[in-house]
């Protein structure tokens, strides 16, 4: 790819962006969120197409206008949401799009779709429906379709972002078998480690322009970090800070809490937060987080156990009494819990507009100015008239953040805080966060983000299906065995 | 040089070119009928929406038309904005024409001081309690709104049938028509010789009011979060529940509001084409109108407009009524077309020229 260039609205996503990748190697596109790396990659897909430049499959120019296209010149991708008919067998997504004619051979297609399952080294049962399949094995298949579609180079958007550390190291082992029948691999990915891992070379991008190109074995984290965001980075650290014994801030006692579909989401939770610390509740995704988050947050009710505050009985409190007692909630997906059309000021306030009016007359000039000094105090880009939905990921996370730490809060239940932000974001909600803590604050902190809660946290629980899986200081962790944990491998 | 089209609001020139533009379309697209019928598309143009302003008995008649759509369009954009999705305005509406009329009929010995208001109250209350089971339906059940209102709209149509043909048939006529109302109870004509009457009066202070909650009051902030985005409003401790009970209640007083300010005010008896469809319409307002009380006003009036428009021109020109409802049907349908442009900016750009903004 050859000066590729694209604008969306006013917005230069890619500039003038050289990328060459070789045969037989797998190849890093590193970048911060936003700087341009799906961009370029789907304008090698066909989704979208270049302003400018060209792209140039074996030394012969080729023009890519769709999906198809990509397909006939041997590129597949494989994007962050995966692109599968969920009630289906693997076999009849894998064929979906490749077949002609009105005779289809379940029979003959499977069998070929066993072949190429292990001619490349990735396993997978072509009869298991999808829906039955974790998200590891769905991304098998993803990687599988392309392949079975003669893709020679693969494209895989930030492939590690959903999966366990197992299932990380299984991705791994087959794409470097990929890699050593000869096939191409671009792996975008914002996570240093994984690229030093497994990458041959290593592209930057920052702000839509490549800051370089880099064999991976010459190179090292610090300074990819440095070429990602133009300076080192994650400074912000916990460090121990040790008061003696803290008073119990947010107590769980045996909670127990169904999911929407009636199930049991959470079993017996216990946990104990003091004030003046983090826990860091790690798992991967789906494992009763988001129930718990809800449970504390005063939207799902509990079938038993109490939950308590400073003392204080919370147990089945709303949302409008959770806040009253203290609990500061930062939820998991914050787009959806904002209301995007309306004002970052409607926003900050909505939570608790009987301070801002009287006998239900708005006070538009106090919800103006408090909107003013939390933009301020902030440092949120944004005008208080702003629509929310406008707003980046990481101004949206302030304008959240803003809101629920202006209320001082005692108890702090902060869910995927910087899932999605890029790298100054992070480290500003992360420095937040650690700041809360230093003056009282009893923080529980849920996160997929094992390197997150490893820096931030002063002890660690594992969540599994709903069951707390293990407690330990943060200093006793390692990423291996909480991992394991995570993925419900109890130790001894 | 090549045709740029961006997802942002458009420009306010554009915006106020909208409803020129729909008019030119419109009249391109229906030229062909009106020669069909032996009619000069020019005039029929002028007939449809020039005459009705040109002439103040006509301009009054747009504004007679306009007050009953005004109440619907307000019931509807209220409801909407609260995400309830009330098509049971009709219903409601009959509700409250069959109230008053109960009303109306017993105030002989009273002043119109005493029954004006009584007229007003029962037509709101009535329009409320038809609007009380779906929406307690929707809150506690959670069955869709949309099915249960629209049902009940051909319940209390087919209820008020029953009634003019049974115990108010007109004893003298024997026509399915209630007796007339009490003369206490119509409501004053705000210009003489006119049909423009108190209805039209209390259709603006609902527009202010319906302005004043959604933009003004804290309600109106909580009501708009459950409409945009009922999970987040929940999440923030709106009683949610609360909410649309309330959205849904004071929506269908509303309707029932319009269905009192009919009787009392056009027809000064109950007959059970009350409305030809003034709460469907009022949907149609609604949206024209994107849910904002001035939009709502200005939507109502246009359309009070082309429903003027529309008879004037098929008795002027000597052509089928028919032709009237296909221009109004026409207008409607590319003036909603036209709104999606808004939302979209076109440009043209020199290809490969530097971004100058």
């Amino acid at each position: 790819m050859h000066g590729i260039s694209k604008h969306f609205g006013l917005v230069l996503a890619n500039d003038q962006v050289d990328f060459t990748l070789r045969k037989g190697e797998i190849h890093a596109l590193l970048g911060e969120n936003g700087a341009g790396k799906t961009t370029l990659m789907r304008i090698l897909y066909g989704l979208y197409q270049a302003d400018e430049g060209e792209i140039k499959v074996q030394d012969q120019p080729v023009v890519i206008s769709s999906p198809k296209d990509a397909i006939r010149h041997g590129i597949g991708m494989v994007s962050q949401h995966f692109a599968l008919a969920a009630p289906l067998t693997v076999t009849e997504n894998i064929i979906l799009g490749t077949t002609s004619g009105l005779n289809l051979n379940m029979e003959h297609a499977e069998r070929s779709v066993r072949e190429a399952s292990t001619h490349y080294g990735i396993q997978i049962d072509p009869v298991a429906t999808i829906r039955d399949l974790s998200v590891g094995q769905r991304q098998r298949v993803e990687i599988l379709k392309a392949l079975y579609r003669d893709a020679t180079v693969l494209v895989l958007d930030e492939p590690t972002a959903v999966l366990t550390p197992q299932e990380v190291e299984q991705l791994f082992i087959s794409l470097v078998g990929l890699k050593e029948q000869g096939f191409s691999v671009v792996f975008i990915s914002h996570k240093l480690h994984e690229v030093m891992a497994i990458t041959d070379h290593v592209t930057v991008l920052r702000l839509g322009r490549v800051v370089g190109e880099v064999p991976t074995k010459d190179t090292s984290p610090n300074e990819l970090a440095r070429m990602m965001v133009g300076r080192s980075t994650f400074g912000v650290t916990n460090k121990p800070e040790d008061n003696g014994p803290h008073q119990e801030g947010l107590v769980l006692d045996r909670v127990t809490a169904l999911d929407n579909k009636g199930l049991p989401a959470l079993r017996e939770v216990s946990l104990i937060v003091r004030a003046g610390e983090i826990l860091g509740l790690a798992g991967v995704s789906g494992n009763g987080q988001t129930e718990l988050a809800e449970v504390l947050a005063g939207t799902r009710p509990v079938t038993h156990g109490r939950v308590k505050v400073f003392e204080q009985d919370v147990t089945d409190f709303d949302a409008q009494a959770m806040m009253a007692a203290g609990v500061g909630r930062i939820p998991e997906d914050s787009r959806a819990n904002i209301i995007g059309q309306m004002t970052v000021a409607q926003n900050m306030v909505i939570e608790r507009l009987d301070q801002f009016s009287s006998r239900g007359y708005l006070d538009r000039r106090a919800i103006r100015r408090y909107a003013q000094e939390l933009i301020k105090e902030y440092q949120i880009k944004a005008f208080p008239e702003d629509h929310m939905r406008t707003l980046s990921g990481g101004n949206l996370q302030k304008v959240v953040l803003a809101r629920v730490l202006a209320q001082k809060p005692r108890v702090l239940m902060v869910a995927q805080p910087t899932r999605g932000l890029d790298v100054a974001a992070t480290e500003y909600v992360r420095s937040k966060l650690l700041e809360q803590r230093s003056e009282g604050a009893a923080i529980l902190l849920i996160s997929e983000d094992l390197d997150e809660i490893m820096q931030l946290s002063d002890t660690i629980a594992v969540i599994y299906e709903g069951s707390i899986m293990a407690v330990m200081p943060a200093s006793d962790a390692t990423p291996e065995g909480l991992g394991l944990l995570m993925a419900g491998v109890q130790q001894t | 040089m090549r045709l740029q089209i961006d997802k942002l609001p458009a420009p306010l020139w554009m915006r106020s070119l909208i409803p020129v533009v729909s008019v030119v379309v419109t009249f391109l697209l229906t030229s062909g009928f009106v020669l069909a019928v032996g009619a000069n598309p020019v005039e029929a143009a002028y007939y449809f929406l020039l005459d009705p302003l040109s002439n103040p008995v006509r301009l009054i008649e747009v504004l007679v038309k306009a007050t009953p759509l005004l109440m619907t369009g307000a019931a509807v954009a209220f409801a909407f904005a609260g995400g309830y999705w009330n098509i049971g305005v009709e219903g409601q509406l009959y509700m409250g024409a069959t109230a008053a009329t109960a009303i109306g009929l017993q105030m002989h010995d009273f002043p119109a001081w005493v029954a004006l208001p009584l007229m007003v109250v029962a037509g709101f209350l009535a329009g409320m309690a038809w609007a009380v089971l779906p929406a307690f339906m929707k809150v506690r059940l959670k069955i869709d709104e949309v099915v249960t209102t629209l049902l009940l709209n051909y319940v209390a149509i087919y209820l008020v049938g029953a009634i003019l043909n049974g115990p108010w048939r007109d004893p003298i006529s024997q026509w399915p028509q209630s007796p007339e109302i009490a003369a206490s109870a119509i409501f004053p004509r705000l210009i003489p010789r006119s049909r423009l009457h108190l209805g039209f009066i209390l259709a603006l202070v609902i527009i202010v009011v319906l302005w004043f909650v959604l933009s003004r009051t804290s309600f109106g902030l909580k009501m708009r979060a459950v409409g945009f985005n009922l999970d987040a409003a929940y999440f923030s401790g709106i009683h949610v529940n609360r909410v649309i009970m309330t959205v849904a209640l004071i929506s269908g007083g509303i309707g029932g509001l319009a269905g009192a300010s009919e009787v009392a005010g056009i027809h000064f008896h109950l007959i059970d084409a009350i409305s030809p469809g003034y709460g469907y319409t009022g949907i149609i307002i609604a949206t024209l109108g994107s849910l904002n009380a001035l939009g709502v006003a200005a939507a109502a009036l246009f359309i009070g407009l082309i429903d003027t428009g529309s008879q004037t021109v098929s008795r002027a020109l000597g052509v089928p009524a028919y032709l009237g409802d296909v221009l109004q049907a026409t207008l409607l349908l590319v003036t909603l077309a036209m709104l999606l442009l808004q939302r979209y900016r076109i440009s043209l750009r020199r290809k490969g020229s530097p971004q100058t903004e």
